[in-house]
């Protein structure tokens, strides 16, 4: 039956186009279409490996950032209890150095007053000897007048003075 | 590039159709007699059979006269006396051994779609009981027919598609883009899912540019085939035979050593080899062999069949029937979409399995 006899001029022009086609197309299809779609393959498997990595590497850089602040914290806690302690002590020394000062003007101060007060204590003695000379000159100026008084008084003098 | 391209194919167009260019040539046998009794199988086998030339359709002018309306194709033969070419109009339609051609001083007549040669001083064909010709031989035809054509076109179609996709894929590597987004899944899943699980991941690339070829050359001349007084490429045992050739070749040349193990020294008692053997042996053959009928078999029986279904209009000679015929073409002709693809997809999928068995190595 013709239906199920292959003709030669069929067989002849198939098996010559199909094998220029097949290779026309490797060459012209296939090799640029599967090496296109394998070279992204690469690189989305790439990627994947490359966001891994970086995951790894953030969560490495977190544990370190957090290392490192904690270090921070104590570091700053340290300066800070430093710095309080040095207040401290400015302040005790401060208070101290002015308390000696003070006690210092306070004692100088205290010194100067009793040299006046001696000062004017012996001024004041003085002019009270002056004064009380001046005063006796005059009141025997005035009771000296006559003869018998300047008699009666020096002997009233001479009893006070008790020859010891 | 492109553009030459176009322009080349088109001037080819027009060369041959210039030939014959209304195409309309007066049926010289014809009687008037528009009441001949409609044969089906005739009408079938020859819309299922290889042609000389691409034959539309016929229509009547108001004389009676009866018009084909076909494209011209070249034929080209080897006789005793080396090549001789010429157009397929040169036979005016005449396809029962008649008309004669005269070219180089040899004498061709057609006779159902196949030149002959006549003998010297013959003048028509004659025939025995046997259905040999008596006066005549068959000289080496290898015409550009119906389904050469059609072949040839496929090719170009397959070659402008797959040659835009590929310049796609060199031009910018990266996500695909127009055609290429089309066809690269395809290309893909047939490597994905058809032969590296068949093959093997490891030797699968040597046989990646025959398998994923043979699935689009199929597939486009299936489709092909569906396009009304479109060839019936696929549906020819010789392009059936061809490929299931390539694949036997195929098979056989890249066997290794267990492949050639099992079959002559099979893992059965000696005493069974005399009937081992033979069937191992056969075995090589029926596997291709299966191929090549069940592509034939398959797109050619839709042929038939939608061709059988439009038949019934004309021999019930009813209007009526024609939306029933009409709904059943349509039903057969969205299943023989489907076994387009599907045939194709088998005939790739078993191509790779039977390499795949044959290369596969032992446990």
């Amino acid at each position: 039956m013709d239906l199920v006899t292959p003709g030669f001029g069929l067989i002849f022009w198939t098996s010559v186009v199909f094998i220029i086609l097949m290779l026309l197309l490797k060459k012209m299809a296939w090799t640029p279409i599967l090496n296109n779609v394998d070279a992204r393959n690469k690189s989305i498997e790439e990627a994947l490996v490359a966001a891994e990595n970086a995951r790894d590497e953030m969560s490495n850089l977190k544990a370190d950032n957090e290392r490192i602040l904690k270090e921070a914290r104590a570091e700053r806690d340290e300066m800070l209890k430093e710095a309080r302690d040095i207040k401290a002590n400015i302040v005790s020394d401060a208070k101290n150095s002015a308390k000696e000062e003070a006690d210092k003007i306070i004692a100088s101060a205290k010194a100067v007053i009793e040299n006046e007060k001696t000062a004017a204590i012996s001024e004041l003695k003085n002019s009270v000897g002056a004064l009380s000379v001046e005063i006796a000159e005059k009141v025997l100026k005035a009771e000296l007048k006559d003869s018998d008084k300047q008699n009666a008084y020096i002997a009233e003098m001479l009893k006070d003075v008790k020859l010891n | 590039m492109k553009k030459l391209l176009r322009e080349v194919i088109f001037s080819i167009v027009v060369l041959l159709s210039c030939v014959n260019a209304k195409a309309a040539e007066k049926e010289h046998n014809n009687n008037n007699n528009n009441e001949e009794e409609f044969n089906s199988v005739e009408m079938i086998m020859h819309h299922i059979s290889d042609a000389h030339d691409f034959h539309f359709f016929d229509y009547t002018d108001e004389a009676g006269v009866k018009h084909a309306v076909s494209l011209p194709l070249p034929i080209i033969l080897f006789t005793d006396n080396g090549l001789t070419c010429f157009m397929s109009c040169a036979f005016h339609h005449n396809d029962d051994g008649t008309y004669v051609v005269s070219k180089n001083g040899e004498n061709f007549v057609k006779y159902h779609e196949k030149i002959y040669q006549l003998n010297e001083g013959a003048s028509s064909l004659e025939f025995d009981e046997h259905h040999h010709p008596l006066n005549a031989v068959k000289p080496i035809d290898i015409s550009i027919t119906k389904n050469v054509f059609s072949m040839l076109l496929s090719v170009v179609l397959l070659l402008s598609l797959f040659g835009a996709a590929g310049r796609s894929a060199r031009k910018n590597p990266g996500a695909p883009k127009g055609i290429l987004a089309f066809l690269e899944p395809i290309v893909v899943f047939i490597r994905e899912d058809i032969i590296i699980p068949n093959v093997g991941e490891k030797k699968h690339k040597k046989y990646i540019p025959y398998l994923v070829t043979v699935f689009f050359f199929i597939f486009f001349n299936n489709l092909l085939g569906l396009i009304p007084s479109g060839a019936n490429l696929t549906g020819n045992i010789a392009v059936t035979l061809v490929l299931s050739v390539f694949t036997l070749l195929i098979t056989n040349f890249s066997a290794n050593k267990d492949y050639w193990k099992h079959i002559f020294l099979p893992p059965v008692p000696k005493a069974l080899y005399p009937i081992m053997v033979p069937i191992e042996i056969i075995g090589i053959l029926t596997k291709p062999f299966a191929l090549m009928i069940r592509l034939f078999a398959n797109i050619t029986a839709g042929h038939i069949i939608i061709l059988s279904l439009i038949s019934l209009i004309f021999v019930f000679k009813s209007i009526f029937i024609a939306p029933v015929s009409v709904g059943f073409v349509l039903f057969m002709y969205t299943l023989e979409l489907l076994v387009a693809l599907l045939q194709a997809y088998i005939f790739t999928l078993l191509s790779a399995l039977f390499i795949g068995q044959a290369i596969q190595e032992h446990h």
